[in-house]
C-alpha cells in the first residue's frame, strides 16, 4: 500500500462515515457537523486528485460559508431535532426507498465495473505544475470560462435577491385586511413599497 | 489540446439579448432604493424584452460562436429565445394585474421573472453543458421565488418548498449525468463529443450511456415527464397563477431546447435510447390524461393537461430526426401561445375574490362575458386538437414524423390519449356555456394588459393554426442549424 | 480511479437516501448538497484521470460549489418562511393539497 492508497482511505471511511451520521442523526447541529466532516475529508480527496484550488475553495466555501449559514438558520429557527419529525412514512414505503438506493448504488457500481477503465495514471506526481494551481485555475476561469464565470455572477445576484424577497419579514403596513381584497386595486398601485 | 492558457475572447454583441435583460432587471432592482420601482418595473421590464427580441432577430441569419465557445448563436437559439421573450412578457402583461388584485405586487418579480427568462436564453445559446447547467440554475433559482411569491398563501410557500426540493434533486441527477458524459467523453462540449464520437472507447460508451439516462432523468423532473411528475400538481396548483402559467410552457420550452441539443444533436449517434424515450412518453401522455380526468379544479386540470403535453412532445424524441425535432419545435410554439391563453382566462376569474378555480365557478361564464368565453372555448379546442387551431397542426406533424419514422403503436397510443383528453377539456366548455349558476355571476374585470394577452394568444392560436406551414418551415430552418 | 468513481457512487446514494427518508427540510437540503458533492467527486476525478487534457471537469466542479451556495440560500429562505408561517419545517407536513 503506497502512502496514497492510506490516505485515500482513511479519507473516503471519513468521508463516507460523515455521510451516513448526517443522514442518521435527528439532530440537526449534529447533522450540519458531520456533514462538515465529511467535506473536510472530501476536500483532502480532491486535493490528492490534484485539485487544490477546489479543495481549498470547498473547505472555505463549503464547510465555511454554506454550512455556517445552515447553522445560522437552525439557530434562528431554534430547531431542536425530534420535534420536527413528523408521522414517520410507512413499513412498505420505507423499505421502498432502501431498494430504490440500492438499486441504484449497485448499478453504479456496475457500470464503473463494467467499464473497467486502465490503471491510472500516477497520482500528481506526473502532472504538470500548474495542474490544479490557483494560477492555472484563475487563468481559464478568466479566459476560457469567463461567460460561465459571469453567469455564476447573475446567479448569486438572482439567489440574494430571491432569498431577500421572500424571507424578508412582513411590514405592518403591508398587510391588507380582507375587505381591501374585493375592491380592485389598480388604483393603489403603492401597495407593494418598502415600508 | 492543452488548454491552461487560452487566449479571450469578448464577443458582447452576440449576448445582447440576454444582457438587455440583465441590464433591465438590474435597473429595477435599483429603482427598489428610490421606491418608484413598483410603478415602473413591469414597463421597464417590458421594454427590456422588447430590446431583446429585436436583439435576437437581428441574430436569425447569423450563426456563430463566441466567448472560446461557449455561447452559440444559431436559428435555433434564436426561435428558442424569442420564444422565451414572447411567454415572459405575456406573463409580465398578466401578473400585474393578478398580482395587485392579490396584495402581493412587488417590483422584484419583474426582475426575478426577466433573469429567469435569461436563464432560458443562456440555455438554448449553447452547446457546452456547462454553460447549459448555468443557465438552468439561473432559470430555476428565480423560479423557486416565484412558485413562493405569495408569502401569506400556505400552498404557495408549499409549491415553492416543493418546487425548491425536486428541482435541486432533478439537478444532483443532472450534474451526476454530465460527470459521467464528461468522464466518458473528456469534454463537456457537445459539439466536440459529436465530432469525437468515434473516437470514444466501447467500454467508455456504458459512462456515456449511464449519463444520457441519469440526464434523462434530470431533465424529465424538470419538463416534468411521468415517473417524476408528481411534484406538478401540487407546485403549480399552488404558485401564483400567473407564476403558473409561466411554469406550464417556458421551463417547459427550455427543458426542450436543451433536451433536443443534447440528445437530437449531442448524443445523436449513441442510439438505444429511443426505446426509453418511448416508454417515458407513453406514461407520460397517458397518466397525465387520466389523472387529469378527474380533477374538480381547472387549475389542477391544467396541471395535469400540461403533463400529457409533455408526453406528447416527447413522443419526437423517441422518433428522432429533423422531422420530428422540427415538429416538437412547431408544437412548442403553439402549446406557449394556447396553454398561456387558458391560464389567462383562469387567473382572470380567480382574481375575483375568493375564486379557487374549480369547476363550479364556470358555471354562467357565457352569459357574464360571451367573448371571454368564446376564447376560452378556443383554447380548449387547441388544447385537445381541433382543426384548424395551432393545437391540431402540432399533433398532426407530431404523429405523421413518428408514423414516417415507424412508429406506429406510439402513434395511436397519442391519438387515443388526445380523445381522453377532449373529455376533459370540453368539460370546461360545457360547463361555462350550459351549466345553470346559482345566484349572479361575479364578473371579472379586464384589464388592458389581460385583454392584450388574451388577442395576442387567441390570434396565435388561430393564427398558426391557418397558416402552419409558413411556421414549420421556421421550425425547420432552426433545426437545420445544427444538424 | 476506480475507487473514487465508487466512493462518488457510494456518498450521491446516502444523499439520494437521504434526501428520500429524511423529514426535515432541512435535512433534505443537506441531503442535497451531498449529491452535488458526490458528482463533484466526479469531476474531479475523471478530471485527474484524463490528465492533460484541460481542466474543464475541476472549473466545473467549481462552478457546482457556487450552485450550490446560490440554492441554498435560496433553500433555506424558503425554509425560514415556511417555518415563520407553519412553526414547523417537516416536509410531509406540507401537503394541504392532495394528490
Amino acid at each position: 500500500m503506497t502512502i496514497d492508497a492510506v490516505i485515500f482511505v482513511i479519507s473516503a471511511v471519513v468521508a463516507i462515515f460523515g455521510a451516513a451520521m448526517m443522514i442518521a442523526q435527528r439532530n440537526p447541529v449534529a447533522s450540519v457537523l458531520y456533514l462538515i466532516l465529511s467535506l473536510i475529508a472530501q476536500a483532502v480527496i480532491y486535493v490528492q486528485l490534484g485539485a487544490l484550488f477546489v479543495g481549498i475553495m470547498l473547505v472555505i466555501v463549503y464547510a465555511g460559508a454554506i454550512m455556517v449559514l445552515f447553522l445560522f438558520v437552525i439557530m434562528l429557527l431554534n430547531l431542536r431535532g425530534s420535534e420536527e419529525l413528523g408521522k414517520p412514512s410507512g413499513r412498505v414505503s420505507r423499505f421502498t426507498k432502501y431498494v430504490i438506493t440500492l438499486l441504484f448504488f449497485v448499478e453504479l457500481i456496475f457500470v464503473i465495473r463494467g467499464v473497467a477503465l486502465p490503471p491510472a495514471p500516477e497520482l500528481v506526481t506526473n502532472q504538470p505544475d500548474a495542474f490544479g494551481s490557483v494560477k492555472a485555475v484563475s487563468m481559464l476561469l478568466f479566459t476560457k470560462y469567463l461567460y460561465p464565470f459571469q453567469l455564476t455572477g447573475v446567479l448569486m445576484l438572482i439567489a440574494v435577491v430571491g432569498a431577500v424577497v421572500i424571507a424578508r419579514r412582513e411590514h405592518p403596513g403591508e398587510l391588507p385586511d380582507d375587505t381591501a381584497a374585493e375592491s380592485t386595486l389598480a388604483e393603489t398601485p403603492k401597495e407593494g413599497t418598502k415600508a | 489540446m492543452t488548454d491552461y492558457v487560452s487566449t479571450l475572447s469578448i464577443d458582447i454583441g452576440l449576448i445582447g439579448p440576454e444582457l438587455a435583460l440583465l441590464i433591465a432587471a438590474a435597473v429595477i432592482l435599483l429603482l427598489i432604493f428610490t421606491r418608484k420601482a413598483d410603478r415602473f418595473a413591469t414597463a421597464i421590464g417590458l421594454i427590456g424584452l422588447v430590446v431583446s427580441m429585436v436583439l435576437t432577430v437581428r441574430q436569425w441569419d447569423v450563426k456563430v460562436g463566441g466567448f472560446s465557445g461557449m455561447v452559440t448563436v444559431d436559428q435555433f437559439a434564436v426561435l428558442f429565445k424569442l420564444l422565451f421573450a414572447v411567454a415572459s412578457g405575456l406573463t409580465l402583461l398578466l401578473a400585474e394585474r393578478y398580482f395587485h388584485a392579490k396584495h402581493i405586487a412587488r417590483p422584484e418579480f419583474t426582475a426575478l421573472l426577466l433573469v429567469s427568462t435569461m436563464g432560458m436564453m443562456v440555455m438554448a445559446g449553447t452547446t457546452d453543458l456547462i454553460v447549459i447547467f448555468l443557465g438552468l440554475e439561473i432559470m430555476s433559482v428565480p423560479l423557486y421565488v416565484m412558485a413562493g411569491f405569495n408569502r401569506r398563501s400556505l400552498e404557495s410557500n408549499e409549491s415553492g418548498i416543493k418546487y425548491f426540493i425536486m428541482g435541486a434533486f432533478a439537478t444532483g441527477f443532472l450534474l451526476m449525468g454530465i460527470a459521467l458524459i464528461y468522464g466518458a467523453s473528456e469534454t463537456t462540449d457537445l459539439r466536440r463529443i459529436v465530432t469525437d464520437f468515434s473516437y470514444i472507447a466501447t467500454n467508455a460508451k456504458l459512462f456515456l450511456f449511464t449519463g444520457a439516462a441519469l440526464m434523462m432523468v434530470g431533465f424529465g423532473f424538470k419538463v416534468g415527464a411521468v415517473p417524476f411528475h408528481s411534484w406538478i400538481p401540487d407546485v403549480y396548483q399552488g404558485a401564483p397563477t400567473p407564476v403558473t402559467a409561466f411554469f406550464s410552457v417556458a421551463p417547459k420550452a427550455a427543458g426542450f431546447a436543451a433536451l433536443l441539443r443534447i440528445f437530437a444533436y449531442g448524443l445523436k449517434d449513441l442510439g438505444a435510447l429511443s426505446d426509453v424515450w418511448w416508454i417515458l412518453a407513453v406514461l407520460t401522455m397517458t397518466v397525465g390524461n387520466i389523472l387529469a380526468l378527474r380533477q374538480e379544479n381547472v387549475k389542477r386540470m391544467l396541471a395535469y393537461s400540461s403533463i400529457a403535453h409533455a408526453g406528447y412532445m416527447l413522443v419526437a424524441l423517441a422518433v428522432g430526426g429533423a422531422d420530428a425535432a422540427s415538429a416538437v419545435i412547431f408544437y412548442l410554439i403553439g402549446y406557449t401561445l394556447f396553454n398561456l391563453g387558458g391560464f389567462t382566462v383562469v387567473a382572470l376569474l380567480e382574481t375575483r375574490a375568493g375564486s379557487r378555480a374549480d369547476f363550479s365557478e364556470m358555471a354562467g361564464l357565457s352569459k357574464a362575458h360571451p367573448y371571454l368565453t368564446a376564447t376560452l372555448a378556443l383554447f380548449m379546442f387547441s388544447l385537445s386538437g381541433f382543426p384548424p387551431t395551432v393545437g391540431f397542426f402540432g399533433k398532426f406533424y407530431l404523429f405523421s414524423a413518428a408514423v414516417k419514422g415507424g412508429f406506429i403503436w406510439l402513434t395511436v397510443i397519442g391519438v387515443m390519449n388526445s380523445f381522453v383528453s377532449v373529455y376533459y377539456y370540453l368539460r370546461v366548455v360545457k360547463v361555462s356555456y350550459f351549466d345553470q349558476i346559482e345566484g349572479r355571476f361575479v364578473p371579472a374585470p379586464l384589464s388592458a394588459g389581460v385583454l392584450f394577452v388574451l388577442i395576442v394568444t387567441a390570434v396565435g392560436t388561430l393564427g398558426f393554426g391557418l397558416f402552419p406551414d409558413n411556421v414549420l418551415e421556421i421550425a425547420r430552418r432552426a433545426i437545420q442549424a445544427f444538424a | 480511479m476506480v475507487y473514487y468513481l465508487a466512493l462518488a457512487a457510494l456518498l450521491f446514494a446516502i444523499g439520494l437516501f437521504g434526501v428520500m427518508t429524511r423529514r426535515n427540510a432541512i435535512g433534505i437540503l443537506m441531503s442535497l448538497e451531498l449529491m452535488f458533492n458526490a458528482a463533484n467527486i466526479n469531476f474531479v476525478a475523471f478530471n485527474q484521470y484524463l490528465g492533460g487534457n484541460g481542466m474543464a471537469g475541476q472549473l466545473f466542479a467549481l462552478f457546482v460549489v457556487v450552485v450550490a451556495a446560490a440554492e441554498a440560500t435560496v433553500g433555506l429562505a424558503i425554509v425560514l418562511l415556511i417555518y415563520r408561517n407553519w412553526r414547523g419545517v417537516d416536509a410531509d407536513n406540507v401537503s394541504i393539497m392532495k394528490w
